[in-house]
């Protein structure tokens, strides 16, 4: 509309000043339908989707041959499918805890990002479940997992956290959905709008629903998601902690931990933050969003990592007192091991990641700096996955009989299906950015100033 | 009285701001109307309550959900370990609860999420592809800036002229006839 008005100046310090909601929704929407896509866009769409066909050329072998060109053997039956797994698990952490928790929390530096942590969830959780399907030696029968009516009169057994697991993620998974879709649906309406051809026109009616914005809508939209919001709470605790007790159920010395499941879900938390930041610097940098993700944003992510990481570090030493203080010979064995065994170099490079890097998150010139802030997070993002092989392989390849010692590698296979699954995440990253608002627009008009008081007659 | 009006959806005003649709649609309801609506580009807190809506059913109908998933959950669980298929195992018992408690906590979010998104959409009467107040060309902009308030042709006290004029007095931007 070629009327400016200039009735709402913004306060909040989330937002750059002199935005008004025809501002916001016309920058936003203009992402996706009127700018050019940035040449940024593909030239890390086309990386991430080569990858992605290096993925389903790794699969494709791993069904022909079976998962014997992977590197696992016994003792070490649990490898880079599990390691995988709970490392991507654990980046769609924060996404729920951005969406989620700080809403309950009334923390409104949420509102620019959660859209995006929603989707990096959505797309963690997809490249999550891809490794525990093909780790089955039968893929086909996955559904065997699910209980239903069948011939052999059989039912999952339900006292296995692995089939807890099955639950967890799948709810999980569905619940994020539903949370994303629902915060998208009034924005669909927005695009909608906007749109100039009919192709689009088309497709975001009907992703809208038909959304009107009527107030009664609202008023019940509002419930939903606020109520959504409290359920994704507790859920997506609930599932780092099923996670960890894959693990903690288990008698393997330095599993069977009962700080498993608190410190699973700080370490998600940490290793979720991290990709989020990893995601958004690029991004706001691309696509001119400086505005709406400020230096503080940045600053506020930066700190909860900090927090999460000092969190995982008690974690790591209580990992350490709780085996010397059990008596137990084969914890302390383990814990011995780790520090010292032949992967003592991967145990120390975990500790240089988690623990000793993000400290220079305590000063403010890191917390500020982009380029640091992003080293960090890449740091981070490492540091989380040698935490998880550390947990998976350092337990299982030495554990009560030396005679039953072994050592443990990922093959080519290995790394081509894990390098895969990120170009994978990213694929559905880079396509979500194209056709969908990466920033919440109707939740960012409330930030500008007047729409958040109540206004009584 | 005035008589029915049927080739005619409603009559819209248009307003610049949030707070002038809350006054508006104070006045309005004031003056006796009750089938309207009001329509912005964000949640605008006391709007809903402004034109007469009084309570959600919502959180009531995410309880059952929540009752129905957490009770079919255990159940499940229940009748899989105990009558379907029970296994005796060194003589522990077949109804070991605690280790039934996750699956059925995740059933519990899993439905009560549902009844929570489904149940908003149904009780919003979405999804509705074709609605009249799209007729007007202005009403795209209540996607992005702009507050609209419609009295419907189907309110008694609805009539072409007299509505026209009060909302007019209300200092509307704009008032203009919603085909159906």
């Amino acid at each position: 509309m070629a009327e400016e008005k200039d009735k709402t100046k913004t306060e909040s310090p989330f937002i750059e000043p002199g935005h008004t909601y025809g501002s916001i929704t016309d920058k936003i929407s203009s992402m996706i339908l009127t700018r050019k896509t940035p040449l940024g866009w593909f030239i890390g769409f086309g990386i991430a989707f080569s990858l992605m066909m290096v993925l389903l050329f790794s699969i494709t072998y791993l069904f022909m041959k079976g998962t014997g060109i992977w590197g696992l053997n016994i003792p070490v039956g649990w490898g880079f499918a599990i390691i995988n797994f709970v490392w991507w698990i654990g980046i769609g952490h924060a996404g729920t805890l951005i969406s989620a928790i700080l809403l309950l929390f009334r923390q409104e530096w949420r509102t620019s990002i959660n859209r995006f942590a929603e989707a990096m969830t959505l797309f963690a959780v997809a490249a999550a479940g891809i490794f525990p399907l093909i780790h089955m030696g039968r893929p086909w029968l996955f559904y065997w997992l699910m209980p239903y009516p069948n011939t052999m009169n059989l039912w999952p057994q339900f006292r296995s956290p692995l089939v807890w697991d099955v639950f967890a993620v799948s709810t999980y998974a569905l619940v994020s959905l539903l949370f994303w879709y629902t915060g998208l649906v009034p924005d669909f309406g927005s695009l909608r709008d906007r749109a100039k051809n009919k192709f689009a026109q088309k497709a975001y009616g009907i992703l809208s629903m038909g959304w009107r914005g009527s107030a009664i809508h609202w008023h019940r939209y509002e419930t939903a998601y606020l109520l959504l919001a409290g359920l994704a709470t507790p859920l997506v605790i609930s599932v780092h902690t099923i996670v960890s007790f894959d693990f903690a159920m288990a008698i393997i010395p330095g599993w069977h931990a009962t700080i498993f499941p608190p410190y699973f879900v700080a370490g998600a938390v940490y290793a979720g933050f991290a990709m989020v930041l990893t995601l958004i610097i690029p991004l706001r940098k691309v696509y001119g969003l400086q505005d709406f993700i400020t230096i503080r944003h940045l600053r506020n992510m930066a700190k909860v990592m900090l927090a999460t990481g000092l969190i995982v570090a008690y974690g790591y030493m209580m990992e350490a007192f709780t085996a010397w203080y059990s008596g137990s010979e084969y914890e302390q064995f383990m814990i011995l091991n780790r520090m010292r065994g032949p992967y003592a170099p991967v145990f120390w490079a975990l500790i240089i990641c988690n623990v000793v890097v993000p400290q220079f998150l305590w000063f403010e010139r890191f917390q500020s700096k982009v380029g640091a802030l992003f080293a960090i997070a890449i740091v981070v993002n490492i540091g989380m996955w040698l935490e998880r092989f550390i947990i998976v392989v350092t337990s299982l390849h030495r554990d009560f009989l030396p005679s039953s010692w072994g050592m443990y590698a990922g093959t080519f296979w290995d790394w081509s299906i894990y390098f895969g699954s990120i170009g994978l995440f990213f694929t559905l990253m880079f396509i979500f950015l194209r056709i969908m608002p990466a920033i919440s627009i109707f939740e960012m008009r409330t930030l500008v100033k007047g729409s958040k008081k109540k206004i009584e007659n | 009285m005035a008589e029915k009006e049927k080739n005619i959806y409603g009559i819209m005003a248009e307003f610049d701001s949030a707070d002038e649709l809350v006054a508006a649609s104070h006045s309005t309801f004031a003056e006796g109307y009750r089938k309207m609506d009001a329509y912005s580009p964000y949640p605008v807190h006391g709007l809903a309550e402004a034109i007469g809506f009084k309570k959600s059913k919502l959180p009531m109908l995410v309880l059952i959900g929540a009752i129905v998933g957490g009770v079919l959950g255990f159940s499940m669980q229940y009748y899989a370990s105990v009558e379907s298929y029970p296994l005796n195992i060194g003589g522990r018992p077949l109804n070991s609860w605690p280790s039934f408690l996750p699956i059925t906590f995740e059933l519990t979010i899993l439905v009560a999420a549902f009844s929570a998104v489904l149940g908003m959409f149904a009780l919003n009467g979405l999804p509705m592809p074709y609605h009249p107040v799209f007729n007007v060309p202005r009403f795209a902009l209540a996607s992005r800036d702009q507050f609209f308030l419609c009295i419907e042709s189907k309110d008694p006290k609805f009539d072409r002229k007299e509505t026209k004029k009060f909302l007019e007095s209300l200092k509307a931007r704009t008032v203009v006839k919603v085909d159906p």
